[in-house]
């Protein structure tokens, strides 16, 4: 009987081992406290979500996706001692952070241990450092830019254009660019306004807006500052319509500006309210699961697995090292994987192509108002 | 020029807040020689008292009238009591660093009670415009103007016009005489703190549907408040109502011609030349309290 016992005990401790052994290991460091923790805490959601879709549907070549889960406290220093903690465990796939500046800084430990690196940045410069192990789940500025100044130039028919931009990273790179494209284009900038990270007063930026009286303005700033500008363009009757990202016409800017956000318009890469049928299904799933409608956040988190995913089978086989060669220039169609929500392409630098959508704030809520096409 | 004139209609808006917030810092200094550094936090803080008010149930009214009553316990009953009357016993300068603490203490508690994320704040004002000399101006800037002249004058009227002002003024000017002849200076002094509670608590009605209410918001207003009571004159309540309202108007009109970047420098440019030139404000007098 004793010795029954200890063989089923022994074969159990065999299965449960192998198991483990055979479960592909990824590892997500993400903003899950701190000022970034809306971002991280929906950003490992989508990855629980896409894992136990994944899992329940036989898991990857016949394996297991397990995932642990490391809180950057939305702090880059933190962030860069847990993406080394992660990659020491040695990981099949890195995933996260969301935030530009703590992937900047963590993104040469994870290309020096020839780690693949699935992250949530905007940034321009992160794809432009020459990583090869770097991958992003949406668009960086360098692909959005063109297309919002192509539709305030293509559908606004602004001949001038007020850009208005945050004077740190991420508002520089975007402005470096729009400016550029706008030039091309030929839409001239008539006012080009730098304003500080938590400006509270935009009465004096909306008066010289006002007095260069632009076709269009294209505002670029966090989401609190959007706000305040909106009220305060509202407040001097600024009539020129607005353009914007992700950043103007967002849910909290929305709730922050009030009626002033009505009419505002902005290029959106990922949205949940898309008009594509596979986004709705997310939507009402990851609604189910965790009581609440993600954000694009939660978007990015499920699409990193489900490029791992394609990668991976695309491969043949689980292979860390060959991973990053095998998704550059690789183009992953949602006809043949639905996980992927949109057909995507990924460049050399480990950018994206993507349709994304032209949303409008309409009495208080997001309106997607056109599909922007793929670039190439 | 029109783009002046817009600048110096919202300069004097935010510079008549500024004021509001530079007489409390005179009051506080002449009846107690209180500096403090927590006046900023002093402005964010009712902003949250009525929005907390509003989420359990209040009508916007209801949570005004509440929230300005609360800061008046809280910021200028429980302030005296708990924290400068203790602490003058040591001297000003340890008071003054003990504001600093307190400062650090409301914003954390309101970024751990509240949220670190900013929030909206209804306007008491409509919004929409008005003509003025041809001028498109907003209502909600005449209406900041108009109830922050309002406060002064009352305040004003209140200093000079009645016997209790006068009393006041004593216990300010002479404490020591003020006894003898039978003022309450103790009292008059907490009628100062419950002023400031009241001044803080209105001008944090003012701004806060323009800033956003978040638990970091005085800092920028603590700073501007504090340099427009140095530059119009620390013993003058007057002198702090000026020092606001060109402060106010400095700050825009720098963002404008000079730079985005340097708005902040200029006021602080401003302030050292005053202070080199004439360190007792625009309009203090040198070794003089009155309010």
């Amino acid at each position: 009987m004793k010795s029954t016992l200890l063989a089923g005990a022994l074969l159990a401790f065999a299965t449960a081992t192998s198991a483990y052994a055979q479960a592909i290991k990824l590892a997500d460091v993400a903003e899950l406290s701190g000022g970034g923790a809306t971002v991280g805490t929906n950003w490992k959601n989508g990855i629980d979500l896409a894992i136990e879709e994944i899992n329940a549907k036989g898991g990857v070549l016949g394996r297991k996706l397990e995932v642990t889960h490391a809180d950057s406290q939305s702090n880059p220093g933190v962030a860069r001692a847990q993406v080394q903690k992660a990659l020491d465990a040695e990981p099949y796939v890195l995933l996260g952070p969301g935030y530009s500046g703590s992937v900047k800084v963590t993104a040469p430990l994870a290309a020096e241990a020839g780690i693949t690196q699935i992250m949530g940045g905007e940034a321009a410069e992160l794809t432009q450092a020459g990583n090869k192990f770097l991958f992003r789940t949406s668009f960086g500025q360098q692909s959005s830019m063109p297309k919002v100044a192509k539709y305030i130039h293509d559908d606004m028919k602004a001949k001038s254009v007020a850009v208005v931009w945050v004077n740190n990273d991420f508002g520089r790179g975007g402005r470096d660019v729009v400016v550029k494209e706008l030039d091309r284009l030929g839409s001239k900038v008539v006012a080009d306004l730098s304003t500080e990270a938590g400006q509270a007063d935009f009465a004096a930026d909306v008066g010289k807006i006002k007095a260069a009286n632009p076709d269009a303005v294209f505002v670029y700033l966090n989401e609190e500052e959007s706000a305040r500008i909106l009220k305060e363009l509202k407040r001097q009757g600024v009539t020129a319509p607005l353009m914007g990202e992700t950043t103007l016409i967002g849910q909290k800017v929305i709730e922050l500006a009030g009626d002033a956000a009505n009419g505002a318009r902005g290029h959106v890469g990922l949205t949940t309210d898309a008009p594509v049928d596979l986004i709705k299904g997310f939507r009402d799933r990851f609604s189910k699961k965790y009581n609440y409608v993600p954000d694009h956040n939660g978007l990015k988190g499920y699409l990193a697995v489900y490029m791992v995913k394609a990668t991976t089978e695309k491969m043949g086989k689980v292979d860390s090292k060959a991973f990053a060669d095998t998704l550059h220039g690789l183009t992953i169609k949602a006809a043949d994987e639905p996980g992927i929500l949109m057909d995507v392409t990924f460049d050399q630098n480990g950018d994206i192509d993507r349709q994304s959508f032209l949303v409008e704030v309409v009495e208080g809520k997001q309106v997607v108002k056109q599909v922007l096409p793929k670039v190439k | 020029m029109s783009n002046l004139f817009d600048l110096l209609v919202a300069g004097l808006a935010t510079g008549a807040i500024y004021a509001l917030v530079a007489v409390g810092f005179t009051l506080l200094w002449q009846t107690s020689q209180t500096i403090n550094f927590a006046q900023g936090e002093f402005v964010m803080l009712p902003a949250f008292l009525m929005l907390a008010a509003m989420h359990v149930g209040a009508p916007l009214w209801l949570a005004i009238i509440l929230g300005i009553l609360l800061s008046m316990i809280l910021l200028g009953l429980a302030f005296k009591l708990l924290l400068v009357d203790p602490m003058m016993r040591h001297g000003v300068l340890p008071l003054a660093i003990a504001t600093m603490a307190l400062a650090i203490g409301i914003k954390e508690a309101v970024k751990q009670f509240f949220s670190a994320e900013a929030s909206p704040f209804p306007s008491i004002v409509p919004t929409g415009d008005i003509s003025i000399l041809g001028h498109a101006v907003s209502l909600q800037s005449i209406g900041v103007l108009v109830v922050a002249i309002l406060a002064v004058v009352g305040l004003t009227t209140l200093l000079n016009r009645t016997s209790l002002g006068h009393q006041m003024q004593a216990a300010a000017q002479n404490p020591t005489v003020a006894r003898i002849i039978g003022v309450p200076v103790e009292r008059m002094i907490l009628l100062t703190f419950l002023i400031n509670a009241f001044l803080v608590a209105l001008a944090s009605l003012l701004i806060t549907p323009i800033y956003l209410a978040k638990f970091s918001s005085g800092e920028v207003l603590g700073q501007a408040a504090f340099i427009a009571a140095i530059v119009g004159g620390f013993n003058q309540v007057r002198g702090a109502i000026a020092g606001g309202l060109l402060i106010g108007v400095l700050d825009n009109l720098a963002a404008s011609y000079v730079s985005t970047q340097y708005r902040a420098a200029v006021p602080l440019i401003f302030l050292i030349v005053v202070i080199l030139f004439r360190p007792q404000g625009l309009l203090g007098r040198a070794e003089e309290r009155t309010l």
